[in-house]
């Protein structure tokens, strides 16, 4: 942690020398520390976050609010209690806090986002050594454990159309609607957001555009999330062919539930994904393939989450696999 | 012999210094699976200790007869007698704590723990240390399943023993009687212990 302090100070003379000759290893470091991709990554957000406040308003804005502080104060706490140097300005729990409030339904009651916080902060996170250090995503972890905690306040049942900007089949995201009723929706609600959902997850359009942002400043690869897309495409476009939905699955599937939010936004975290430009497609593939698996064959109608979760699980052993051969090794 | 812990060492280190699960980290499968309430955990503690008492005296009695390469076969044979007993006796008088015990009291005829007290005490000690060292043990055990059993039964449920001791508006955290609860309480009670025998050992250091 104290490397990428050091990085982000403005004197360090990396930074501002043209041309900088030094033996190797000629690793560049300006402007790739821990808080200048924390920020891309809130710029990224932004066209996010103000469409989930355009649509669910003051549940958006307490969501929000309740999650970054909790994060925040939970970073603190635990940082503080290994008693090692406090982090909190790499910015890292804030876009935590962001993501994690951005996947939580917006009527999800005040102690659902504290306890998301503090177990994926303190339990995905801290436990392993801060950031960099650890295995799993920490918003997924916090959302998987308040997803287990209290299924009835963040399944289907707490999608209820809060604000009337959403035109829905009320308490049903799109997803579950198909999944469970056989109920579907036109596709430009769909792609514009104006659907129930997670905060974060309904506009495909926001989550494009801010991942795109993302990826052309480098800051997420681009391997993961064409993969991711192309991975479900492929697997929903048969399953549409075969059932003779005529375009509606696919549509749904690419743009009704979390996907695009979390394969621009989750799937990338840097520290939980594979390093390889080989390892991400693998990375890809394999939560594409998860996240149809759990869609169409488990009770869940979204599993986006826990395909993200599985295959961080496997990410050293993908890391393990496609690492390259040094020159001159059989 | 002379090195050997006395009866009441041996009592004493099984409850705290050398808690089977705190310590030991022995006996994690009971320990993970029935103590998603008081009651199974009560009654898997208490069907260890049992099992631990006799198959310990048993050893003992017998520990000068024992040949070396023969002696697990006759400790899992001592400690499968006594486990059918207490099975056949829970499903005699106790059989709905029985049904949702299911297959974890006859597993405990593969817990590490009795084994390693047959190993370590029994086999080696005479019947009044190794019966002591079974009973401190059992106690510790019970602690520790009661103290995982107490966080995840309140948590999960807001009940203690079946009785409701948060207010009813208490959301309960359903994930702390599944499998997942057990790993994280687990994990962190394990993690405190050791942090509280880290502040002990700095304190005697300082002394």
């Amino acid at each position: 942690m104290s490397d990428t302090m050091k990085n982000s100070d403005p004197k360090d003379p990396t930074e501002t020398a043209g041309l900088h000759v030094a033996p190797s290893p000629h690793i560049k470091n300006t402007g790739t520390d821990t808080q200048r991709m924390m920020i891309d990554v809130m710029i990224a957000l932004l066209p996010i976050v103000l469409m989930s406040v355009y649509l669910f308003r003051l549940y958006a804005v307490k969501q929000l609010f309740i999650c970054v502080i909790a994060c925040l104060a939970s970073e603190f706490l635990f940082v503080w209690m290994r008693g090692k140097a406090i982090t909190l300005s790499d910015c890292s729990a804030a876009v935590t806090g962001i993501i994690l409030a951005l996947s939580l339904p917006g009527s999800a009651p005040w102690f659902v986002g504290v306890l998301a916080s503090i177990v994926g902060i303190g339990i995905g996170k801290i436990i392993f050594g801060g950031l960099g250090m650890n295995i799993f995503n920490p918003a997924m972890v916090g959302r998987a454990f308040v997803m287990i905690a209290f299924a009835q306040l963040m399944g289907a049942g707490s999608y209820e159309n809060m604000t009337g900007l959403v035109d829905a089949v009320s308490g049903a995201t799109p997803l579950s609607a198909l999944k469970f009723n056989g109920l579907t929706m036109d596709i430009a609600p769909l792609f514009w957001g104006k659907t129930n959902g997670s905060l974060g997850e309904t506009s495909t359009a926001a989550c494009l555009l801010g991942g795109l942002f993302l990826v052309i400043r480098k800051t997420a690869s681009w391997q993961i999330p064409l993969s991711i897309l192309l991975t479900v495409s492929v697997i929903a476009g048969i399953t549409d062919i075969t059932g003779s939905y005529s375009g509606v699955f696919l549509v749904h599937h690419l743009f009704g539930g979390a996907l695009m939010f979390g394969a621009f936004f989750i799937a990338t975290d840097p520290v939980t994904s594979p390093l390889t430009a080989k390892g991400k497609w693998y990375f890809g593939l394999g939560t594409g393939i998860l996240i149809m698996v759990i869609r169409l064959f488990s009770g869940y109608p979204e599993g986006v989450m826990f395909a993200v979760l599985m295959m961080n699980a496997v990410t050293p052993l993908i890391n393990r696999w496609t690492s390259p051969q040094p020159m001159g090794e059989a | 012999m002379a090195d050997q812990p006395t009866a009441f060492e041996r009592f004493v280190q099984g409850i705290l210094p050398e808690n089977p699960v705190y310590r030991q980290l022995l006996g994690l499968c009971p320990t993970l699976a029935v103590t998603n309430g008081m009651k199974p955990a009560i009654t898997m503690a208490c069907s260890v200790a049992f099992v631990l008492l006799c198959a310990n005296i048993v050893i003992s009695l017998i520990r000068n007869l024992l040949k070396p390469h023969l002696r697990i076969v006759v400790f899992t044979l001592t400690i499968a007698t006594f486990v059918t007993i207490a099975d056949r006796f829970l499903a005699a008088y106790l059989f709905q704590m029985s049904k949702t015990l299911g297959p974890y009291i006859p597993l405990i005829i593969v817990n590490c723990l009795i084994i390693c007290r047959c190993e370590v005490c029994a086999s080696k000690q005479s019947v009044g240390t190794a019966a002591s060292d079974a009973i401190g043990q059992a106690i510790g055990f019970g602690l520790a399943l009661s103290s995982i059993a107490a966080v995840r039964e309140i948590l999960g449920t807001g009940m203690f023993f079946g009785m409701r001791v948060l207010p009813s508006a208490w959301p309960d955290w359903v994930i702390m009687v599944l499998p997942p609860g057990a790993f994280i309480t687990l994990g962190l009670l394990l993690g405190f212990v050791n942090w509280i025998g880290i502040i002990k050992s700095r304190r005697s250091v300082n002394d």
